[in-house]
């Protein structure tokens, strides 16, 4: 049974990664995963220099999913390199990088400074909904996409992850802008902007008013979305967005995603990612399935 | 630390909305005062577990006593003996235990950490507690030490604020343990200042993972934090509990 997957020639033991900013950078997961069985770390964002985030509260739950506006937190590139990528040098899983800034010159730092590391991949974050500079301003016009994509291709040493934003006209427009810049493979979906309220307090539960929606609330459309954007392509894609359980994965896969990865639910059950991993073996087990590629957009 | 299923021991309610609940489990062998655990409610639809600090245990035992603060604590409060309980923990870091006398001030549903606290102090006890009308757990922590109570609807003890109940009861602990509201916390910062007293303080927060990873449940700090290099410590990882120095509320 091969359950390996390929992505711009960097191969995975298993097609289940952890969607940025859900797992940290796998340290506190630790205690609970093995990160040996995972496919990738994806990272939490990082900037070119320390990020405070936002006013708190940054979190509220909603039916089915959660609304979050950390607005990016992060410790900078250098202690990142110096602590973050130490500790995940321990492990063989591979390594993805979420990487995010406010200007161009700001992403293209950070690629830099992980030129000469052993990360396997970059996954460029153009798609978060909380920051006010950056980040999805890069992410919802094909001009901006397509400028800010060629100038990290030009500096990376690594394969690159545009990470794309769901709050879009067109998925597909955005996929192709991403691919004609010169992406070796998209990601998607990042959160949809969303909103609470407090109706008892008549505030807004999130400081930030707005804040990024995730969870099994928005799997369907990010099914959809996977689904239109991997048809508008030929890069591979790696889908996400609410996955909860083996069946999720496998469908992400069906739709056209070449990998997946778990987000919001890494809260409701710090052991998901392995049980989505050992469900996947199980479903290619009890469906004679030899290769978990034959999933990749079957229908 | 782990996430397992717990068994629910016996619940029962204590105060109008309060409830407090024993949960057979061995993660409490492994609990201090002042952590907290995450508990996840059935409905998958409420993804996020909810923080509560641990009241107090024994052997193999945890107690948790909450408030009804939404449809998640709702369904925690309809567990009978032996039902099931899924939980996280214990989590956080608890109050560092002085053999001075202390001075425990706790809010509303801030006051349940202090029962562990009390029993774990060796020293004199004086014990504050606060709350919006009838008291709960005060005559369990009366066993620990001299209990002074405020309502603010004045049915007993001081009619106001821990604060006000403390201005008339001039106290001599030389360190304070608190937990309550960020208002109550704030006052009993300026008030560890002035009396040039070092104090615990245990905040809350919205959180999302519970074990440090998200950062959703950050307060702002006096120092550089040593996770972003920002200042903002993470209320679930390098706290709840922190020194009153520390954080700015």
């Amino acid at each position: 049974m091969n359950t390996q997957v390929s992505i711009a020639g960097v191969t995975f033991q298993n097609p289940v990664m952890t969607a940025s900013g859900t797992f940290g950078s796998g340290m506190e997961y630790n205690a609970f995963v093995d990160l040996n069985r995972l496919g990738a770390v994806v990272t939490k964002g990082v900037a070119s220099v320390p990020w405070a985030g936002n006013k708190t509260p940054r979190v509220a739950e909603t039916y089915g999913g959660m609304l979050n506006a950390i607005g990016l937190q992060n410790p900078g590139i250098d202690l990142f390199i110096e602590r973050d990528l130490a500790f995940l040098k321990q492990y063989r899983t591979r390594v993805i990088v979420n990487v995010c800034g406010r200007t161009v010159d700001e992403y293209v730092t950070v690629v830099e400074r992980l030129a000469d590391t052993s990360v396997d991949m970059l996954e460029i974050n153009v798609s978060c909904p909380n920051v006010k500079e950056g980040a999805i301003a890069f992410g919802q016009d094909t001009k901006a996409l397509s400028d800010i994509t060629a100038a990290i291709k030009k500096k990376a040493k690594q394969p690159v992850i545009m990470k794309l934003s769901p709050n879009v006209t067109s998925i597909s427009e955005m996929a192709k802008a991403a691919e004609a810049a010169g992406a070796d493979a998209i990601s998607l979906i990042n959160t949809f902007t969303a909103m609470k309220i407090d109706i008892y307090r008549r505030r807004f539960a999130l400081a930030n008013r707005t804040g990024g929606l995730s969870g099994p609330a928005i799997k369907p459309i990010a099914v959809r979305m996977v689904y239109e954007a991997s048809h508008a392509v030929s890069i591979p894609v790696i889908g996400m967005g609410g996955i909860a359980n083996a069946e999720d994965a496998v469908e992400f896969m069906m739709a056209g995603a070449t990998a997946v990865a778990v987000g919001a639910m890494n809260f409701h059950d710090p052991y998901t990612t392995v049980r989505v991993i050992e469900g996947i073996e199980a479903f290619m087990r009890d469906q004679k399935i030899d290769d978990v590629n034959s999933l990749i957009g079957c229908v | 630390m782990e996430k397992q299923t717990a068994t629910v021991l016996r619940q029962e309610c204590i105060a109008d909305g309060i409830y407090s609940m024993w949960i057979k489990t061995p993660l409490a062998n492994e609990a201090c005062p002042g952590q907290f655990i995450s508990v996840y409610t059935n409905n998958a639809a409420r993804l996020l577990p909810r923080p509560i600090s641990i009241c107090e245990t024994k052997q193999d035992c945890l107690r948790i006593v909450y408030r009804i603060a939404g449809k998640g604590t709702e369904e925690f409060s309809r567990y009978h003996a032996n039902d099931p309980v899924s939980i996280l923990g214990p989590l956080g870091n608890g109050f560092p235990l002085s053999g001075e006398d202390a001075v425990l001030i706790a809010g509303g549903i801030g006051i349940p950490p202090m029962l562990a606290l009390a029993k774990a102090l060796t020293g004199k006890k004086e014990i504050v507690l606060g709350y919006r009308s009838t008291p709960f757990l005060q005559d369990e922590l009366s066993a620990f030490g001299d209990v002074i109570l405020a309502t603010e609807d004045g049915c007993t003890g001081t009619r106001g604020t821990v604060m006000d109940a403390i201005a008339a009861h001039p106290l001599s602990g030389k360190v304070i343990y608190a937990c309550g509201p960020i208002p109550m916390l704030r006052a009993v910062k300026e008030y560890a200042a002035a009396q040039n007293i070092p104090a615990w303080l245990s905040l809350e927060e919205r959180m999302a993972c519970g074990v440090g990873a998200c950062l959703g449940c950050v307060c702002e700090s006096t120092e550089t934090d040593a996770h972003s290099l920002v200042n903002n410590k993470r209320i679930c990882k390098d706290g709840p509990v922190f020194a009153a120095s520390e954080v700015i509320l």
